[in-house]
């Protein structure tokens, strides 16, 4: 799992990595351990269940309220950002957006790059578009970094090197940096500070994600702990903001509620360490500060999820994690096992737009639907819904006209036969009855394997009498009175 | 947070359904429908007998139509929309000739009743207002014991110590996860212990299970190691598709521990042991 | 046709017929739990600070230059960059000049271009004013102006922080709103709510990042 795997040559086998992943224990209890502390600390921070649903509900309403309106919004931030100083450019593919930030790198003739924590940024596969063109583009928080150093992706869309244990980026700092080996959390973490320092000051340019854009102020809002968001949006000369069209607020106090359910949801803090409003570059007066801040408005397939009512409910998510952290599947597989940038549910319902759902094709089957997502989720996407609608684009003929990019990739005439078959002898009553009686009567018969279900279970042996033999008979001796 | 806003077109931008109230339960009915399931009609027909049994004892009579056969979900959550909708169409029809109140002993064919008919037949208004009829009347077998009937159960078992997996229908979609504790908690010799992570999924997920056996091996094989480290004698359950998928697993694992319906488990405490063997 | 245009329309046709929402925004969810009696703000801030390893100070507002002092020496910190500008700056200079004090006072006085390798690498602490506090989630609200740079409350690995104890407010949304930021912000504005932290490796809680390792925070009360 060494090598990054761009989102476009994903070989579509879940099963296979997942099996692997299943295999090593380590990552197991990683994974596992990692998870179960998430969770308890978003617990902890929502005591009040009733204040959590007032929350949950009203970032649910700006979000869709947003989403109602949003080409306007859109319209409305360029402007207020214009307005600001702020220069906005619009991308519709990963390849544009991409050229965008080169152009704005080479126009300063731009060597260095010192980047913030970005999933946008991820998503474009920025790192290796300006590596290949000669400009070297560093991760700066913790995690990033590190699994930028081991030529990996992140794991995790907020804590990117969980899989990750102390004894292994130990090793990791030892190999590529000639550190000596030590498993102390706060001297490792001193080692990158002392690294990425010099970076963070020699920087032409540094790029950064955004949490929120507020419309009202044309204001970009950034979340984090680390203060290396801070630094990639201060210290360089030029700030390159990337960010999804999804992420435009209507008012600057809509942040209030959705940076609460944010930090709350992803790391159970009531606040992060800074919350960081960015309005516009540095004023003549002032004495630092970029002196040029652009931002790029990314599509990549958002409009898509957009067209589609249901879908579209998937635009409403802020990134926390939550749904991740909660998944039975993703804890127990870990983020790698997905393949693509954004792993979990979240993942799931996000990637068949950008990708392609032919691209993915076993992720929407890879949930129990326990809806454990869908419970946690701060601005209620009803992720187990989404799912099993995107289990019905993917079982689509393709020949027929598609609703979502890359649907009927599960197309199977004989699957669509079982379930015919399944069909009539669920909606035939004598069918059925003689379909129970066989089963009961010849039980002895029942196959020793069924398939993968006898892989992790006794081959199942119908009961002597079915339901429907019993009740008859009981409640024809009682008369079906009450006993 | 109420304020009314109604916008009809299909492509209107959506929101989350209001929170729902705490239900509203009716006056206890002289007569139900039981709408068995396909796995307990199969697999656990007996816990369907005990079903029967306890709501008779509540002086409620049960019908059962025999034309009943599958809720429709297996379709339904991979992805077979028409096939789901046709076997839903059926059992509509059936339970709507009595018209009776209709309880579930699983949690997960009652939410499909209760939450899944409306959407999929959210394209027929005609219908959907039949369908929207069914989930108002649909009951999950504890929470019709408990809220509607005002069971009251008088323990005459041995002291035993037991755990509880409720299943995530039960739990998210038709908020009973409470009841069947409430429920156990009215049996004097009964001590019900927690067990590690046990608001997580069993990992049967139906299709899911077969779909992709490798990582629902691996929770269901968590799930059994955490039911058996809490030291329980055993494990109930009010939904079938657990009860297959963890009995199985610790069928294959050679272990002795095992899960039972709640139902029979209920039957056989109030009327002392042996009770449940008919048939 | 350009890619604005593109993705406007796109969202345009898939929005047709509908109609924008109203907003349903309910200040009562974002103020009503998160209020508090006037004595009990700053115990609120304090605890909240100092769990997550901020050090909090209560002081009169003509005594903290001592303390300052005090703090600086203990941790043998040779100079402290300040903002001989602003009053809080003259009353420290003061202080230190009347007190002979070691450490030398640095000022941001110049574009950071010019002193950059010296900021990153020499400045050992800095102190700044504060907008105010915010009690709900144990919050500094910063500013920036040409005086106290937005570098200054990042770089230097200590950071000390005044904060007037009539400043503090209870909540987020009711210093935004009664202070009317959505009139104007500044180009950067900053909840700052400890030391920079992370815990990126395996969920150990580390501090001092990339920004101070310490927070020091002094509660101005009146003299
Ligand atoms: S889908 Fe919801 S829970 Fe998951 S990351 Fe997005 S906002 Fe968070």
């Amino acid at each position: 799992m060494s090598q990054r795997i761009p989102v476009t040559e994903l070989t579509p086998d879940f099963r296979g990595r997942a099996e692997e992943a299943l295999a090593d224990g380590q990552l197991r209890e990683n994974f596992r351990v990692a998870m179960d502390s998430l969770m308890t600390k978003r617990a902890n921070a929502f005591p009040d269940a009733d204040e959590r649903e007032g929350l949950r509900e009203l970032g649910n309403r700006i979000k869709a309220g947003a989403l109602s309106r949003l080409p306007d919004l859109l319209e409305q931030l360029e402007q207020k950002l214009t307005e600001n100083g702020i220069k906005v450019h619009w991308a519709e593919t990963i390849e544009e957006a991409n050229n965008l930030v080169h152009d704005i790198i080479e126009a300063r003739k731009g060597s260095q790059v010192v980047k913030g924590k970005s999933m946008v940024s991820e998503e474009m596969e920025m790192n290796d578009y300006l590596a290949e063109r000669g400009i070297e583009c560093l991760e700066s928080d913790m995690g990033e970094y590190i699994v930028q150093l081991d030529n990996e992706k992140p794991s995790h869309i907020i804590m990117p090197a969980i899989h990750k244990n102390a004894r292994q980026v130990s090793k990791l700092f030892h190999d590529k940096l000639g550190e000596p080996e030590t498993e102390d959390v706060n001297q490792l973490i001193q080692i990158g500070r002392r690294t990425l320092r010099r970076k963070f000051m020699e920087a032409d340019v540094g790029v950064s994600g955004v949490n929120f854009a507020v419309a009202e102020t044309g204001t970009l809002l950034l979340v984090e702990n680390e203060g290396n968001g801070r630094m990639s949006t201060t210290a360089p000369p030029v700030h390159i903001a990337v960010t999804g069209i999804e992420k435009v607020v209507p008012n600057l106090r809509d942040v209030v509620p959705l940076v609460s359910l944010l930090t709350r949801s992803a790391l159970g803090q009531p606040i992060t360490t800074y919350v960081n409003l960015i309005s516009g570059p540095r004023k003549p007066d002032e004495l630092d500060g970029p002196e040029e801040v652009h931002l790029v408005l990314l599509d990549n397939g958002r409009t898509g999820a957009f067209a589609d009512a249901q879908m579209r409910q998937t635009l409403n998510c802020i990134r926390c994690g939550a749904c991740m952290n909660h998944c039975p599947v993703y804890t127990r597989v870990g983020g790698h096992t997905y393949g693509e940038v954004y792993p979990g549910p979240i993942g799931k319902i996000i990637t068949p737009h950008m990708a392609g759902l032919d691209k993915v094709p076993d992720h929407p089957s890879a949930s129990s639907l326990c809806g454990a997502c869908g419970e946690v989720c701060p601005v209620k996407i009803p992720i187990p819904e989404l799912l099993q609608r995107l289990r019905q684009e993917n079982v689509k003929d393709p020949e027929q006209p598609q609703q979502v990019k890359g649907g009927g990739a599960k197309y199977s005439r004989t699957e669509r036969w079982i379930w015919r078959g399944w069909q009539m002898l669920n909606t035939r009553p004598a069918l059925y009855r003689s379909f129970l009686w066989a089963a009961t009567r010849f039980r002895a018969l029942a196959p020793k394997k069924a398939g993968p279900w006898t892989e992790n279970h006794s081959a199942p042996v119908p009961a002597r009498r079915s339901l429907h033999d019993l009740a008859a008979r009981h409640l024809d001796q009682n008369g079906g009175r009450p006993s | 947070m109420s304020q009314l806003f109604y916008d009809a077109a299909p492509n209107a931008t959506r929101v989350s359904p209001e929170r729902e109230a705490d239900r509203h339960y009716p006056e206890k009915s002289e007569a139900v429908t039981l709408f068995g399931t396909c796995v307990v009609d199969l697999f656990f027909p007996e816990a369907g007998l005990d079903a029967i049994r306890l709501l008779e004892r509540e002086g409620v009579r049960v019908h059962f139509p025999q034309e009943q056969s599958c809720c429709g979900q297996p379709a339904w959550t991979s992805g077979y929309r028409d096939e789901a909708k046709a076997v839903a169409r059926k059992q509509l029809d059936i339970l709507d000739r009595s018209g009776l109140p209709v309880v579930v002993p699983s949690g997960s064919c009652a939410g499909m009743f209760r939450h899944h008919y409306p959407a999929l037949f959210a394209d027929e208004p005609d219908t959907l207002k039949r369908v929207e009829a069914l989930a108002e009347r649909t009951f999950e077998l504890t929470e019709f014991l408990l809220k509607v009937c005002k069971v009251q159960l008088a323990d005459r078992g041995a002291p035993s110590r037991i755990a509880l997996h409720t299943s995530c229908s039960a739990r998210r979609e038709m908020n009973t996860h409470l009841h069947a504790r409430e429920l156990l908690q009215q049996l004097e010799g009964v001590e019900r212990v927690d067990h590690d992570h046990e608001s997580e999924c069993c990992g049967f997920g139906g299709t899911f299970s077969v779909r992709m056996p490798e990582v629902s091996g691996a929770m269901v094989k968590d799930k059994t190691r955490s039911l058996m480290d809490s030291g329980a004698v055993e494990m109930v359950t009010a939904d079938g598709g657990c009860l297959m998928n963890i009995n199985g697993s610790l069928e294959k694992q050679k272990q002795n521990f095992r899960g039972r319906h709640l139902a029979s488990f209920l039957w056989e405490r109030i009327n002392g042991a042996s009770a449940g063997e008919v048939a | 046709m350009s890619a604005r245009g593109n993705i406007l329309g796109k969202l345009r046709d898939s929005l047709a017929g509908t109609t924008p929402r109203p907003d349903e925004f309910d200040e009562r969810l974002v103020t009503k739990p998160w209020r508090y009696a006037p004595g009990d703000r700053i115990a609120r801030l304090r605890s909240l600070m100092e769990a997550v390893h901020t050090e909090v100070h209560q002081c009169r507002s003509d005594n903290w230059p001592e303390l300052v002092a005090e703090l600086l020496n203990k941790r043998n910190l040779t100079n402290l960059l300040c903002a001989p500008a602003k009053e809080h700056g003259r009353a420290l200079q003061a202080y230190f000049e009347a007190t002979e004090q070691r450490v030398e006072l640095l000022a941001y006085d110049q574009p950071v271009e010019a002193w950059k390798e010296e900021l990153f690498w020499n400045v050992e602490a800095s102190l700044t004013g504060t907008l105010g506090g915010i009690a709900a989630t144990g919050t500094l609200v910063l500013w920036p102006d040409r005086h106290e740079p937005r570098l200054m409350s990042l770089v230097p690995p200590v950071h000390i922080a005044l904060l007037k104890a009539s400043e503090i407010h209870d909540n987020l949304y009711d210093m935004m709103v009664s202070q009317d930021w959505a009139a104007g912000l500044p180009t950067n504005v900053l909840l700052v709510s400890g030391p920079s932290k992370t815990a990126d490796i395996e969920q150990v809680l580390a501090y001092g990042a990339h920004g101070p390792r310490e927070l020091i925070v002094l509660v101005l009360e009146d003299a």
